[in-house]
């Protein structure tokens, strides 16, 4: 870990402006991942600038029925928050799959957005990557690579995003509030939030420098069995192999996205066509352009399995 | 305005409530300025790496109930400064990354990983650690139904297993849900399934988990026996 | 005292201490945080300099350069150690590959470097700063690649009895199969660490370590310094599974550091770090045959194994068990051992029989199906009371067919369908599996030192370790016992070189040991009490903390009125482990439910029954075995330090990557103890535990994923993805 200054943050616009001013800034909130980082030098900041006392810790009803989460809503509040439980009930499943009790404590709504692969090979320094080392080489392609994404991938690097909350947040549709460096804010629909690795794995989201995410807005609720299935090896404390949220409505139609398989969030609206058709036609819809490594070849079976055990108990 | 090289003055007021000691002797490695959001990523050694003085900064805290000031390296995490720098080792390093639950301290009535959390971050924060629970003389409960449940072996990872079975139940009762919890909107109860699944974040390479369980149900029992017991009219 | 005669009534045998459940001395310290561990010393000690150390970043290869200009240079740094300017170094008779590697690297992620810093953080930062060029060159990752190219190992030479190729192809009923274990990591929750301080030409080192002895010998082998300029001391361990067997670079670096810095240094090894820096539990491929009549009777068993080491290392000896567990006139044994470039492969809780028995016992349930019978049955048709390669030879104590008469009935093994995928609850597949346990109990001479003073206090002091396996209690149970005190008139002293010579902890000897070692030198103690208090007579009686003979009764404490009276002893073994073939055996019993849909295996029942001489505190002796049942768990179902073939190293070296089983992963755990004492293991007549819990306990797992699902898989660890495809179409 190099060495680094360190200021607490006085309001978000105050905090994204010297993010963009001050060389080798970075925020912390809850810094479970940072810090994870840092120990490695994989992330090497000169200057953290901590967000936690920017108040931006509240769920709020929105005008429109929805729900306004602040950034540095903890994960564990979030769950808990019996309005989520209620009406947002895919988030709170996703939410509480995710880490362990004491990282959800301190884990932030938009820091767990933000997170990194666990790609094993982005976490070994002594590893080509580059999504850590641009123009490196990916030394997962060829390597061991279980875990890693099927979809989505790229020659550059197949990690996947690691987070459940953010899986739910795609298919509840939400969008993510930020302020810019000059003050501005602006909406970015989660869908957009990140993005594909292509040839620049190292460019993770489209937020611009010094852009701080001050809130994720949940749509008004949407009603219907709201499911999060994550499977893994390990019974908790592990990462998903593939996991499912899904929305389904009384009459068969629904939403579906998938964890663990994508560098993203993976949704395609169009497969959601097929949701009375069943789990296979909605999962060759979502994993159409698969590309999987003989390692991981089985996440494919294992997605279309998983949506057919969730599309089972949303019937009941 | 802002100047690195010389940062005595400047980082004064950067750094709240903190005397900096200590100066970059270079610029930052990512001179570039990097965005705050994760799109740069930085290479293990690319050239030649600056060489750069610790920054130090002063922190308050209580921890145990006792008032404490450190002065300390910002790069410190609560774990090494409760380690290292107050010599309150009943905390554990089994990771330093967040993956055994060994560190795990009640930060604010909260239990977390106190490894993946810099000291800096806790100024005027109430820390409670193994030994602010209770003492080898006058054991505090959950210690004392470890001991008679043999809920550890080596007891490396025994101080982050008991501050989060403490933590555990206190968050049962605050009706806080869980991945086992079959209704989200009913009020999760201290079953053995609740409990193994809120302790997962601390790993027992021992194998103690189910001495740790008995241990947990018998405090939970007696805390509902003592809820009840204050309920009651009489 | 010399143990060459089956032991006869004596004292322990009044039980009054001996054989209760009894809480950990040590659990008020354990439980509070103030049971010292090696890293956590800043009390014996002054001026502690941080050192952090630099694993190599390849596997094979050489050190073409090295530029430590700039962290020698960086805030706080006292010193930089590498191999240039370490000195000459020798190696330990129990290390493989050296602890410091360059120019030479023989495996990732071995110590390059060690930053000696003020503080922690500058020392890790400093690391960072080190720049190596590396000339790598190719090596051998791969097992399976190098398996045609493995040989016998020295030492370790095939075993036939009659004819096994003969018998087995005769055979009606055969089965050949082969089984892979992979990689495993202790991933003990301490890591290594070692603080070191010279004096002079002396050397002490806090630090965690299992085997003080040996550590002391291959610290004087390595730094080339006498034994007796160095102490080490390790009262508390955080865990060491075999891992802690032996010095690790912590220990070395420390020294090196705090000879170059001048000071007392501090090291511990980063978990990221640990998983190849260290040693592992190597992987194995092994080839199972056996011939069996139509009856089930066993005529040939085969076991052959195959696995991987750096130059000079040794194979895992997974064929062990098969040599002795069960009957049948023609036998063959085999291991071949393949060089490897991996990180030194070495002892894991229960080596040899931990992955032997994974294979073993699935083969038994493979053959058992083929022949139509009851895997219980098959077992116990096949049992023997003498060691199957030298008849005549019999066990002290084998009573592996009542362990799995009592596990069937209590279990409600006659409720298992013995077709497979045939029970079903709801969205899972829900089978049993069953596995015999089997682990040598080994002896070996072990010394203490007591000392009663004049409040009738006695004291033990003996170099013995307690690594979480209960040992500072069973001591006092033994010492309060032979000297007739309650357990709180007996403080225990341990891992601390200036004591006398222990067994060490390691496997699962350390208790029958350990104990018997503490017996002896109160048995002595007990002669001096009696000369000092004048009773001539006959063997004095000593209980409730006084001394009777002869009518005459008087408090212990007054023997050492005028001074404390000390006696040191060992206890030494004779023959009887040549003459009786000295073993602990167990039946595992596990239930399993498989989700139909996603693959995902869970636990929920768990049941070991097990044999294993008198239990000395069935308390610690329980959580022994659920501890053992759980890393098996773990073995059977998650564990795997994955290989990159290419690039040859675990790559999945952290606690996240590397997972071992959680709370939510094990369910309820019942643990049987047979009645049992065995006077021809030793005065206390006792065996280990420790590892038995391990044995087998992996195969009962997989036979219940089999009996659920008709999967059988055959290579470990037993993840979804390897039933998934044959798992129920769903609708």
């Amino acid at each position: 870990m190099r060495p680094f200054t360190y200021e607490r943050a006085t309001s978000p616009a105050d905090a994204s402006a010297k993010a963009a001013s001050i060389p080798g800034a970075r925020f912390i909130a809850g810094g479970t991942n940072l810090l994870d980082l840092m120990k490695l030098q994989i992330e090497t900041p000169a200057h953290l600038i901590d967000v936690n006392g920017l108040g931006l810790d509240k769920i709020e009803e929105t005008p429109d029925g929805g729900l306004r989460v602040g950034a540095l809503v903890r994960n564990t509040d979030l769950a808990a928050d019996m309005r989520v439980r209620r009406h947002y009930a895919v988030l709170s499943r996703a939410l509480v799959a995710g880490a362990s009790g004491q990282l959800r404590n301190v884990a932030t709504t938009a820091g767990n957005l933000l997170q990194r692969t666990r790609c094993p090979y982005f976490y070994d320094p002594n590893q080509p990557c580059n999504k850590r080392q641009p123009g490196s080489g990916c030394s997962a392609i060829g390597g061991v690579s279980r875990q890693l994404g099927v979809v989505g991938t790229s020659e550059a690097c197949i990690a996947t995003h690691p987070s459940d909350m953010a899986v739910a947040m795609r298919v509840l549709d939400a969008t993510v509030e930020t302020v810019r460096p000059g003050g501005a804010t602006r909406a970015i629909p989660i869908a957009e939030l990140h993005r594909l690795p292509g040839d620049t794995p190292h460019v993770e989201t489209s937020l611009e420098r010094g852009e701080l995410i001050t809130a994720v807005t949940l749509p008004k609720p949407v009603g219907g069995a709201q499911l999060y299935h994550k499977v893994r090896d390990r019974a908790s404390y592990a990462f998903a192999l593939v996991s499912v949220a899904a929305i389904v409505q009384p009459d068969g139609t629904g939403r579906v996205a998938l964890g663990g398989v994508a560098p993203k969030p993976w949704r395609v609206e169009a497969a959601e066509a097929h949701m009375k058709q069943g789990a296979k036609a909605v999962t060759a819809g979502l994993l159409a352009d698969a590309r999987p490594t003989d390692d991981n070849r089985f996440k494919v079976r294992l997605a279309e399995r998983t949506l057919a055990a969730v599309l089972a108990e949303a019937r009941g | 305005m802002r100047n690195h090289g010389n940062a005595d003055v400047s980082r004064r007021g950067l750094l709240l409530g903190a005397a900096a000691s200590a100066a970059l002797t270079a610029t930052p490695r990512h001179g570039q300025a990097m965005p705050a959001d994760a799109d740069v990523p930085s290479a293990p050694h690319p050239g030649p790496v600056p060489i750069m003085n610790p920054v130090m900064n002063r922190v308050s805290l209580t921890v145990n109930g006792a008032a404490q000031t450190l002065e300390m390296d910002t790069r410190t995490t609560l774990l090494d400064a409760l380690r290292e720098h107050l010599r309150l080792t009943g905390t554990k390093k089994g990771c330093d990354h967040g993956q055994c639950g060994a560190c795990t301290v009640i930060v604010d009535g909260r239990r977390i990983n106190s490894c993946l959390t810099l000291a800096v971050m806790h100024e005027g924060g109430s820390v409670t650690t193994v030994e602010g629970l209770g003492t080898p003389a006058k054991l505090h409960p959950m210690q004392a139904a470890f001991v008679k449940h043999d809920g550890y072996q080596c007891g490396y990872c025994t101080p982050g297993q008991i501050c989060s079975a403490v933590a555990v139940l206190d968050e049962i009762k605050a009706g806080i849900p869980s991945h086992v919890t079959a209704s989200l909107t009913d009020a999760p109860q201290a079953t053995n399934a609740e409990m193994r699944e809120r302790m997962s974040g601390n790993v027992c390479r021992c194998g103690a988990y189910s001495n740790i369980l008995e241990a947990m149900t018998e405090v939970a029992g007696q805390k509902m026996a003592d809820q009840q017991n204050g309920r009651d009219p009489a | 005292m010399k143990f060459d005669t089956p032991a006869a009534a004596n004292p322990i045998d009044q039980l009054k201490v001996v054989g209760k459940a009894t809480d950990r001395i040590d659990g008020p310290l354990k439980t509070t945080g103030t049971a010292p561990y090696a890293y956590e010393r800043h009390d014996v000690v002054a001026n502690q300099a941080h050192g952090f150390i630099l694993g190599s970043a390849i596997a094979k290869g050489r050190i073409s350069r090295m530029d430590i200009a700039a962290a020698k240079v960086a805030p706080g740094v006292i010193a930089v150690v590498t191999a240039e300017n370490a000195g000459t170094l020798g190696k330990g008779k129990w290390n493989t590959a050296a602890l410091l590697g360059g120019p030479e690297i023989q495996h990732y992620h071995q110590a390059v470097a060690l930053v000696v810093a003020e503080t922690f953080e500058q020392a890790r930062d400093a690391a960072g700063l080190i720049k190596v060029d590396y000339q790598a060159e190719a090596g051998a990752y791969d097992l399976a690649a190098a398996r045609n190219g493995a040989t016998v190992a020295k030492g370790e030479p095939d075993s036939t009895v009659g004819d096994f190729n003969g018998a087995y192809t005769a055979a009606p009923v055969q089965l050949d199969a082969t089984y892979t274990t992979p990689d495993q990591g202790h991933a003990m929750m301490e890591p290594h660490a070692t603080i070191a301080a010279w004096n002079g030409d002396k050397l002490t080192l806090w630090t965690a370590n299992q085997m003080i002895n040996w550590g002391v010998k291959d610290v004087s082998q390595t730094l080339n310094i006498p034994e007796e300029n160095i102490r080490l001391i390790s009262p508390y361990i955080g865990g060491g599974f075999g891992g802690k067997l032996f010095v690790r670079s912590d220990a070395l670096m420390a020294a090196l550091g705090a000879k170059v810095a001048g000071r007392p240094v501090k090291v511990a090894l980063t978990r990221p770090l640990m998983f190849n820096n260290t040693t592992h539990r190597p992987a194995t491929i092994q080839r199972i045959r056996i011939g069996a009549t139509r009856e089930g009777r066993i005529t040939a068993i085969g076991h052959e194994s195959w696995s991987g080491d750096l130059p000079g290392g040794k194979p895992e000896t997974a064929v062990q068990q098969t040599r002795l567990l069960y009957a049948g006139a023609n036998r063959l044994t085999a291991m071949r051992l393949a060089v490897l470039d991996l990180p030194e492969g070495n002892a894991m809780r229960a080596p040899g029989e931990a992955p032997g028995l994974m294979a073993l016992e699935v083969a038994m349930d493979e053959m058992a199906e083929k022949l139509g019978m009851d895997p219980i049955q098959f077992r116990i048709l096949n049992d023997t009371q003498e060691d199957p390669e030298k008849p005549g030879r019999p066990y002290s104590q084998r009573q592996l067919t009542e362990c799995l008469r009592q596990g069937a009935e209590r279990f409600g093994w006659a409720k298992r369908d013995p077709k497979p995928a045939s029970v079903r609850e709801g969205r899972w597949l829900v089978g049993m599996g069953m596995a015999a346990g089997f682990r040598n109990n080994l002896v070996t001479k072990s010394a203490a030192r007591v000392r009663l003073d004049g409040q009738g206090m006695v004291t033990v002091e003996t170099d013995m370790t307690d690594i979480g396996t209960g040992t500072y209690t069973i001591i006092a149970q033994t010492a309060a016992e032979t000297m007739g005190v309650p357990l709180d008139k007996v403080a225990v002293r341990l891992g601390d070189s200036n004591f006398p010579v222990s067994c060490g902890s390691g496997g699962q000897w350390g208790a029958n040991n350990s104990t018997a070692g503490v017996y002896a030198a109160c048995m002595k103690l007990r002669q001096s009490v009696a000369r000092k208090l004048g009773f001539n007579a006959a063997e004095p009686h000593f209980a409730d903390g006084h001394v009777s003979s002869g009518g005459h009764t008087v408090p212990l404490a007054q023997a050492a009125k005028d001074g404390d009276l000390v006696a040191e002893d060992q206890i030494e073994y004779g023959d009887l482990d040549k003459k009786y073939q000295q073993s602990t055996f167990a039946g595992h019993f596990v239930e399993v439910a498989v989700d139909s849909a996603t693959g995902e295996i869970r636990l929920r029942r768990m049941l070991a029954v097990c044999a294993a001489g008198r239990i000395l505190n069935p308390k610690s002796a329980r959580s022994q075995v659920i501890g053992a049942m759980t890393m098996g768990a773990g073995a059977a179902l998650m564990e795997e330090l994955a290989v990159d073939k290419r690039r040859g190293f675990f790559v999945n070296h952290d606690l996240a990557g590397y997972e071992v089983p959680v709370h939510a992963d094990i369910p309820h755990q019942e643990v049987v103890f047979l009645d049992e004492v065995d006077p021809i293991s030793s005065p206390m007549k006792a065996k280990g535990v420790g590892e038995l819990g391990i044995c087998g306990v992996g195969a009962a797992v997989a036979n219940a994923v089999y009996n659920a699902t008709g999967v059988r898989v055959r290579d470990y660890p037993v993840t979804l993805d390897k039933v998934l495809d044959h798992l129920p179409e769903m609708t």
